[in-house]
């Protein structure tokens, strides 16, 4: 077990176009590595990220156009917010609907649901308040104190963290968890079990394991021998990551690598995860459009079942016939990495990030949104 | 009621939405609506003014709409706004030497004659630098939250020989893309102010009118295509110079001028400096064995110390604007919608 993370050659003036880790000239350096370990490698090979920021990084910046055609980059479930099932939005309506105030992170605010989103709920007068965190989430409880605030989580570790942490702390009777945080080491279980892909390796979150820690690979690695390399987000740090997995692929083993040790630990962020355990329990459930998959679901422990939206209230199951669209989306398949957004008939026609039909044409992490603004996977 | 039976600020933003709105309710109703043979550039070219050839000249008219806010900000006010993007819309169409300014002052009851008095000093002033002068206007008050402010309509009126006007959809390959200064700063300063934080005090809007640097621009070398990215940024003003002229743009992200103090808000702000509105730029289609002289002269002006080529034209990706980032590329989209209301 090595750590290591990517050096630039020299620090220009100090602007943010010559921050070091967006250097041009070692970019290219590392692209001709990994060009010439892809000849030696002389068969097509598959790198799985699993976090919508390393698809940002890598379309905003062309990544990909440096890469050899044989060498593909693609998402996974690494966007919260597009596998937050659509029975969990409906939750989320219903208690807005049932004269809840319902606070959620911005992202989350126009997933459909099965007949409509939290925006809609709040055009038709719901009281609907998008928040930066869970202790934002908390005020708005305590400056309200006649209103139940049902903070509607979502993310993952790096988010279930603070909402453990305000519900840790105390907060006023009037406020309450409906947890739709996601556990992301399972779903890579079960994508790599797919019959359908043909995973050789992944590209891991850095920003979780800076949360869980990489140790937490290990029993995957182990289980699996692929090579899991945690990556973090700026482009120098996306293609270092790369070329330390084909590393690993040349010599044909599965592997665990930390390039991301700025950040990152093995123990990771021993009080957060603490606090995960101390509130959640990892329950199964169905992952947008993915599949139903084991222990990848926080849910809150009896303990804090004062402050469970579940266990407080009655929720209304929502009926009504949904979006008709919906059911020509193929979100879970790009989520699953087995299809691109131009595979899919909505990509940019009937689904627009103005007019979005899935989850992933919402959320600034979801493919479709950052391929409909990047331009995807051009061959330019 | 969805979105397609009210009006949203999205139908204001310059972008898609905007040119939905114009071709399929403005343009079908008035395009060719009683204009005369006379008409050279018309509503459907949705061009930046309009240009009418009369004897052996063209007389240009544009118009503009200003309701910025807040009034006053770090480089400018609504005033200095006001005449200088329309100066600068005649400009990009070729008329360098505005013959007519109209203003059309609609203010609040209850606002500060100061307030006005300075707002219209800003207009003078800038006036003088454009070297054009106001000859009409109109004057009308509303009543308290009846509208916001201050909202200023100026009209330009140019005249110019005949067929002197350079349209935006002129590009054809081999063109060098060159741009007279810096992008993102106007529009970053107004998202900057109204979230109340600043970087170092360097954040300054670009307002000023340009037509003097397209006058020298224009007589350094052939000019091809021009427009001024105003809403939507150089990202749309790219794109539309694209769509129009059937051309592919390729742009060399390292060498379009950015203010570090803009940058660093951009990402701090997660907004792209190249999707917000500029006040005081234009770019410009120009004969490649042009481009030096063209840039050099825009470097003499007053607005042109950062001038630069930014990129080219090809035959390749047509109507597309392809980012070279110095990583990879990409393709550069135009933005959604409206980030930033009411900025100019």
């Amino acid at each position: 077990m090595t750590t290591s993370e990517p050096v630039a050659s020299d620090a220009g003036d100090g602007g943010a176009a010559d921050l070091q880790f967006r250097d041009p000239e070692v970019a290219d350096e590392l692209a001709d590595d990994i060009a010439a370990q892809m000849e030696r490698i002389d068969e097509p090979v598959e790198i799985m990220h699993v976090c919508g920021s390393h698809e940002q990084v890598i379309a905003k910046f062309g990544l990909r156009s440096m890469l050899p055609d044989a060498l593909s980059v693609t998402m996974g479930p690494g966007c919260p917010v597009c596998v937050t099932n659509m029975p969990e939005v409906d939750e989320a309506v219903a208690l807005a609907e049932a004269g809840k105030t319902v606070a959620t992170y911005g992202d989350m605010f126009r997933v459909p649901g099965t007949v409509k989103s939290l925006a809609d709920a709040k055009a038709e007068g719901a009281s609907v308040e998008v928040v930066y965190s869970a202790s934002e989430a908390v005020e708005l409880a305590e400056t309200n104190p006649d209103e139940d605030v049902v903070f509607f989580a979502t993310g993952f570790e790096t988010t279930a963290a603070p909402t453990a942490a305000v519900l840790q702390a105390d907060p006023p009777e009037n406020f309450s968890v409906l947890s739709a945080h996601k556990y992301v080491p399972p779903a890579m279980e079960v994508v790599a079990e797919m019959p359908e892909t043909d995973v050789d390796a992944f590209l891991a979150a850095g920003h979780a394991a800076t949360i869980t820690g990489y140790g937490l690979f290990e029993e995957f690695v182990d289980e699996y021998d692929l090579p899991v390399v945690v990556g973090g987000f700026e482009p120098l740090d996306v293609l270092y990551g790369v070329r330390r997995i084909l590393e690993f692929i040349e010599a044909g083993e599965g592997g665990l690598d930390n390039a991301y040790p700025r950040c990152v630990s093995r123990e990771g962020n021993e009080a957060a995860m603490a606090a995960i355990d101390d509130v959640f329990t990892l329950t199964s459930g169905e992952w947008r459009g993915i599949a139903e998959i084991p222990d990848a679901n926080f849910v809150l422990r009896e303990a804090y079942a004062d402050h469970s939206a579940r266990a407080q209230f009655d929720i209304d199951a929502v009926d009504g016939a949904g979006d008709p669209l919906t059911e020509q989306c193929i979100c879970g398949d790009i989520m699953a990495g087995t299809a691109s957004p131009e595979g899919c008939e909505l990509f940019g026609e009937e689904c627009t990030p103005s007019n979005p039909v899935g989850a992933c044409m919402v959320s600034d992490e979801g493919t479709c949104k950052i391929w409909h603004e990047y331009g995807g996977e051009p061959d330019l | 009621m969805s979105d397609d039976d009210t009006v949203t600020v999205a139908h204001g933003a310059g972008t898609g939405k905007t040119r939905a709105f114009l071709e399929d309710s403005v343009v079908s109703r008035f395009a060719q609506n009683g204009a005369g043979d006379d008409l050279a550039v018309g509503l459907d070219a949705l061009d930046d003014g309009a240009v009418h050839e009369i004897d052996d000249r063209s007389v240009v008219v544009t118009t503009d709409s200003h309701v910025v806010s807040p009034l006053s900000f770090p480089g400018g006010d609504i005033g200095r706004l006001a005449v200088a993007g329309t100066v600068n819309d005649l400009a990009v169409m070729g008329a360098t030497e505005p013959l007519s300014l109209t203003c059309s002052l609609i203010v609040e009851a209850g606002t500060s004659v100061e307030l006005l008095e300075d707002i219209l000093d800003s207009m003078e002033a800038t006036c003088e630098a454009a070297g054009c002068a106001i000859t009409t206007g109109d004057t009308k008050v509303m009543g308290s939250g009846e509208v916001d402010g201050v909202v200023i309509n100026t009209t330009g009126v140019g005249v110019i020989p005949q067929g002197a006007h350079v349209p935006d959809a002129g590009l054809s390959p081999g063109d060098k893309l060159v741009l007279s200064g810096a992008v993102g700063d106007h529009g970053i300063t107004l998202l900057a102010e109204r979230e109340g934080f600043d970087i170092d005090g360097e954040l300054r809007s670009d307002v000023a009118p340009v037509n003097d640097a397209v006058a020298a621009a224009l007589d350094a070398g052939t000019i091809t295509a021009m427009k001024d990215p105003t809403r939507g940024g150089l990202a749309t003003a790219l794109n539309e110079m694209a769509t129009k002229g059937a051309a592919g743009i390729v742009v060399d992200e390292p060498a379009v001028p950015v203010h570090d103090a803009v940058s660093a808000a951009g990402e701090l702000l997660g907004i792209d400096p190249f999707d917000v509105a500029n006040e005081g730029e234009v770019v410009f289609g120009v004969d490649a064995a042009d481009a030096d002289a063209v840039v050099d002269a825009l470097q003499a002006t007053s607005v042109g110390a950062d001038a630069a080529v930014i990129g080219e034209v090809t035959d390749e990706h047509t109507g597309r604007v392809v980012l070279d980032t110095g990583f990879g590329r990409r393709y550069l989209s135009e933005p959604e919608g409206e980030q930033l209301p009411r900025i100019c």
